[in-house]
């Protein structure tokens, strides 16, 4: 389609996000509640017996793999969620039959869903703030990983919301796959400090690289380089833009 | 005039192999009523579909207001506005944001104005605020097409719009449908109440296992293939129908109470005259005469049952 339908991802994006609105209390409530329990059972309980973790003390280590963990999960069930709803409620044959291209539709539900797990980061960071001294030594390359890892993981829900036939296949994902592999990533330890195999075999964990350069952008060291973590979340980010436009290209259960 | 949506060739073969619709070609003019009618399952959705871009043609091409619908989609897509068969919409939203968000979907600015003057017509604006899920099924249909005709379409489709509906509310949908057209808009429905087009429409396109039977003007169609009956009720019941009364092609109804005789309306003799002295001849009394017209739906049936 040429030209750009400006107003049309406006309200996509507006929509999504009143969305939001209407379950603000749930969205942000329970990042702070969720994040405070894990500072209570992880940082005190067990934090205590543990001095520092690569010379950061475990407390202020643990706070970019749970901004990561909620980061993750939430941008893919917010995503998958958004365009999942019209298909089962059948009101996506507006969007259908709205002149809106692939990518303005991309741009509105995409951005709605990373916006929202955005503002839930930072919430999850500022709680932090309550229970641990916060170090970040590089804020704008956190900001930068907290946006593009945000973005890539709403489209790749995105995605997921367009294949899935029923609501327990949209959780599939966050809870079989992204959990496991955050918690196996290294969101609450150092990969570093694993025995052979598991160390590589964390290393073929995409996460272990998503959570190694946001902790880089904390505290100025993670356990990958920084270089292989960049390189993993293009990969990424490209390989979910090249099947959403695989999916508009051929009506992939969308259209018939 | 150039039509305002021109159909060429069009036809659908879903991905299971299913034939939905042959090779359909259709002109609608602008501004006119044009009611679609066929049985369930007949490709009237299918062939909707396809027009607003939530269906992908097997062949053909589709021209709106002379921008293809597809190489142009957003031109096309922009003239038309669709209400839908199901009454499918975000429950949890109010009445006010689903139809501004429908305008903004199709490329228009927010004009407040217009949106509540919208509201208006459909008996909607003070119920603008309540979430969707509070309405009623008939104030569910409202706001579907209010949110049609939010981005201010010239062609709307109005898939069965009355059914399930209470008469009222079919009033107010005529009512409204008139007042569309009066303003200019182009009109598209498909019905299964055959009325409803023998009240509302220009013209009628019958449609019937994928294929368009025919497209004629209202009121061609039913003098071309409407016919006349007259009920007599005799005073006295008849065995059979006399050998006089042979040349009017009679039929004995009601164990002999009464008789049927067809006419063409058209005809510069309807031969009832002569019937009735003939009749008054033979010593035949009646004490009752009834005559009526054959509806669209009698058109219809005998079409779609013909094949």
């Amino acid at each position: 389609m040429k030209g750009f339908n400006f107003n049309g991802v406006l309200a996509i994006y507006r929509w999504e996000m009143a969305r939001t609105g209407r379950t603000l209390w749930q969205s942000v409530v329970a990042p702070v509640i969720t994040t405070s329990l894990y500072f209570v059972v992880f940082g005190s309980a067990i934090g205590s017996r543990m001095q520092s973790v690569d010379g950061v003390a475990y407390g202020s280590f643990l706070v970019p793999g749970l901004i990561m963990l909620s980061l993750l999960t939430q941008s893919i069930s917010n995503a998958a969620l958004g365009i999942y709803f019209p298909k089962f409620t059948g009101t996506v044959f507006e969007l259908l039959s709205a002149p809106v291209s692939a990518i303005e539709m991309v741009i509105g539900y995409v951005g709605a869903a990373a916006s929202k797990s955005v503002l839930i980061g930072l919430i999850i960071l500022a709680t932090s703030a309550l229970f641990v001294p916060l170090r970040i030594d590089h804020v704008w390359a956190m900001l930068a990983f907290l946006l593009l890892t945000a973005l890539t993981f709403s489209l790749f829900g995105f995605i997921i919301g367009i294949w899935a036939d029923g609501f327990e296949q949209l959780n599939v994902v966050p809870v079989l796959v992204v959990t496991p592999l955050t918690f196996l990533g290294g969101a609450f330890y150092s990969i570093k400090d694993l025995p052979e195999p598991w160390h590589t075999v964390s290393l073929f964990n995409p996460v272990a690289y998503l959570v190694s350069g946001f902790r880089w952008s904390f505290f100025g060291k993670g356990d990958i380089s920084l270089g292989w973590s960049l390189g993993f979340i293009a990969l990424f980010l490209a390989a979910c833009l090249g099947v959403v436009v695989w999916i508009f290209r051929t009506g992939y259960r969308l259209k018939s | 005039m150039q039509p305002v949506l021109s159909v060429r060739g069009v036809g659908k073969t879903y991905g299971s192999g299913h034939r939905a619709l042959e090779s359909v070609d259709l002109d609608i003019h602008r501004g006119e009523i044009f009611a679609l009618l066929g049985p369930n399952g007949a490709g009237k959705t299918t062939l909707i579909s396809i027009i607003c871009g939530i269906v992908n043609p097997s062949s053909g091409t589709i021209l709106v207001d002379g921008h293809d619908a597809i190489r142009d989609a957003r031109e096309a897509r922009s003239r038309i506005g669709l209400v839908p068969q199901e009454l499918s919409m975000d429950m949890f939203s109010t009445v006010w944001a689903t139809v501004t968000f429908s305008r903004g979907l199709f490329g228009k600015s927010p004009d407040r104005a217009y949106c509540e003057q919208v509201l208006r017509d459909l008996s909607l604006f003070d119920k603008k605020d309540t979430p969707v899920r509070m309405l009623s099924g008939g104030m569910k249909r409202r706001v579907l097409i209010a949110k049609a005709l939010a981005h201010e379409p010239q062609i709307l489709f109005l898939d069965e719009p009355t059914a399930g509906v209470d008469v009222s509310l079919r009033r107010d949908m005529w009512r409204l449908i008139g007042s569309l057209r009066e303003r200019g808009t182009t009109i598209i429905l498909t019905t299964h109440y055959i009325e409803e087009a023998e009240e509302m429409a220009d013209r009628v396109g019958v449609i019937d296992k994928g294929q368009l039977l025919l497209v004629e003007q209202k009121d061609a169609l039913m003098k071309k293939l409407g016919k006349r009956e007259m009920h007599v009720t005799l005073a006295e019941p008849l065995d059979a129908i006399p050998a006089e009364l042979a040349d009017w092609q009679l039929t004995l109804e009601d164990e002999g109470h009464g008789l049927l005789y067809r006419f063409d309306a058209q005809a510069e003799r309807t031969g009832i005259p002569s019937l009735l002295r003939r009749m008054s001849d033979l010593g035949i009394g009646f004490t009752d005469l009834d005559t009526s017209k054959s509806s669209l739906e009698d058109i219809f049936v005998d079409l779609v049952e013909r094949r």
